[in-house]
């Protein structure tokens, strides 16, 4: 299942580049010190303990937090700096999947996914919103599952459903919180092939979040790992297994075990 | 160390805190009201589900309120020989007091921790954060329609409510009394004013927008996973019925006044 690297990857093209990012709250540091690049084309998978920043750190990406210090410039754009509209035309070219898939519980299937499409493309009919729901409601193969409610669909359901809603509005960029966390291995086989699958027929660039170390050697092109809040290494799967740092080898030997 | 006066401080010095985010709220609540994008399908919604959450309580309540507040009255006024005013006396009591309180004390309970608990779970399951990044204004979209649907609809609640209440009234009158309830209603309404009527409006419309205001407040707010869902929609019902007991004290002596003139 290894990944089939038939994607292009542009490493002259930055889409998002961290330099120098700090973040702490209250008293707490979370992040110390952030330097990154994602490029065009291309899957990383950040690794990392618990608690280490993992999803701060994407929350700070698409703006939901601000970072106390240190510059984030995402598709050229420097984030802390726009205004609250540019800021949500920037959002649109990014994807994010959350932890919790976080559907709205208040709607079926279908009106989740057309929500963003709603919220944003006023001028839309109803036949083109329809096309767009089904078009990504096939892509993660759940086209049979419009009419239910979040609440009776199944864990990894969820997952695809979410990532599916961020699909609709044809992200460049993509950013998943975890995505086969507390999945059992053949579903999140499914979603690893999603994800594989959302590269190449979206051409985005990703950022996977993950524990799971099947998953990240098989999305990513690049691993990064988050240890005390920095990047403490970043290169390809094998790269950064094959390392002496013990704090990385406990983590890699601890997810085998 | 910590000491009992720092513990004390720090409760103060939280209670101020949450004081001034409410207020920035209200003020976001102003501000962001009357400005694009509106969402009127969600604003209809909501009022439909506001309605249908609360009419069979209300139903029930006003009903029975009428009925037994004519009862309790009856054998007070008949000591003065006075139960001809029976009709009057209900008709101040359930158009002025009864019908925008029970209202909006029902309406606390089941709108107001609805409006908290469904707010509070958005927020702890990354929903709203979810309609941020799908660059939707989840305050526009959930806080702004709540407010004006609980605004709106619960004015129209309290209206109803005093009617079912009158003709539980009407109903008891007309078994006991064997009246005719074309007179009851002739006396129900004769003695109230116009100001009468607008002091009813004005108060359902405020403890209108204090359910939808404090619900969404808490649910927006609210944080500690799902323990915080249950503690949001707790704290919504206490908090907006309190407001409403204190507003109808300031109401009341507001009309109190404006009648004097
Ligand atoms: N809004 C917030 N306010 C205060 N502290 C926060 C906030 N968000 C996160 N934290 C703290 O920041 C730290 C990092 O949190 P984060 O959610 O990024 O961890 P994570 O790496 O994603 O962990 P996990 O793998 O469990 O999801 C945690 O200690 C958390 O308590
Ligand atoms: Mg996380």
């Amino acid at each position: 299942m290894d990944k089939l690297k038939q994607h292009f990857i542009n490493r002259e093209e930055e889409v998002i580049s961290i330099k120098d990012l700090y973040k702490s709250f209250e008293n707490l540091d979370v992040l110390k010190g952030i330097n990154f690049s994602l490029y065009k084309g291309e899957n990383v998978a950040i690794l990392g303990k618990s608690g280490t920043g993992k999803s701060v750190l994407i929350k700070i990406i698409v703006g939901l937090l601000k970072p106390d210090k240190g510059h984030l410039q995402v598709l050229g754009k420097e984030v802390n700096t726009l205004s609250k509209r540019e800021l949500d035309a920037l959002r649109l070219r990014i994807g994010f999947s959350f932890q919790s898939s976080a559907l709205y519980d208040g709607m079926n299937v279908y009106q989740n996914l057309a929500f963003p499409l709603r919220m944003n493309l006023k001028n839309l009919s109803k036949k083109d919103i329809n096309l767009a729901v089904e078009r990504v409601a096939d892509a993660v193969s759940l086209k049979d599952k419009l009419s239910q409610m979040p609440s009776d669909l199944s864990g990894g359901q969820r997952k695809r459903i979410g990532i599916a809603r961020t699909l609709i509005l044809k992200p460049e960029i993509m950013l998943y919180d975890e995505p086969t966390a507390g999945l059992d291995p053949i579903t999140s086989t499914e979603i690893i092939e999603l994800i594989n699958q959302v590269q190449h027929r979206f051409n985005t660039s990703s950022i996977i979040i993950t524990h799971d170390l099947t998953c990240a050697k098989c999305t990513s092109d690049r691993i990064a790992m988050l240890l005390d809040g920095k990047f403490s290494k970043v290169g390809t799967f094998d790269e950064v297994f094959e390392t002496n740092d013990n704090q990385i080898k406990e983590f890699f030997n601890y997810n085998f075990m | 160390m910590k000491t009992r006066k720092y513990i004390f401080s720090r409760r103060i010095d939280a209670y101020f805190q949450a004081v001034y985010e409410a207020y920035k709220f209200v003020l976001q609540f102003w501000k962001e009201s009357f400005r694009r994008p509106f969402h009127i399908r969600e604003l209809v919604n909501q009022c439909f589900e506001i309605g249908v959450r609360a009419l069979p309580l209300i139903t029930l309540t006003g009903f029975i309120v009428g009925i037994v507040f004519t009862k309790q009255s009856r054998p007070s006024l008949e000591n003065f020989g006075a139960q001809s005013w029976l009709p009057s006396l209900m008709g101040i009591a359930i158009i002025k007091a009864l019908g925008p309180l029970v209202t909006g004390l029902i309406c606390a309970g089941k709108v107001g921790s609805g409006i908290g608990a469904e707010l509070g779970s958005m927020k702890v399951t990354e929903q709203i954060e979810a309609m941020e990044v799908s660059a939707v204004n989840p305050f526009k979209f959930l806080v702004i329609t709540r407010v004006w649907a609980t605004t709106l609809t619960i004015p129209v609640l309290v209206f109803y409510c005093s009617f079912v209440g009158l003709l539980g009234s009407s109903l008891n009158v007309w078994a006991v009394d064997s009246s005719s309830t074309l007179t009851f209603y002739q006396n129900a309404f004769s003695t109230i004013t116009f100001v009468d009527l607008i002091e009813s409006i004005v108060k359902s419309i405020v403890y209108g927008f204090t359910i939808g205001i404090v619900g969404s407040f808490k649910g927006y707010n609210a944080t500690q996973g799902t323990r915080g869902v249950g503690k949001a929609a707790n704290q919504a019902v206490v908090s907006a019925m309190f407001l409403i007991f204190i507003e109808e004290i300031v109401i009341v002596q507001i009309f109190r006044w404006i009648r004097f003139f």
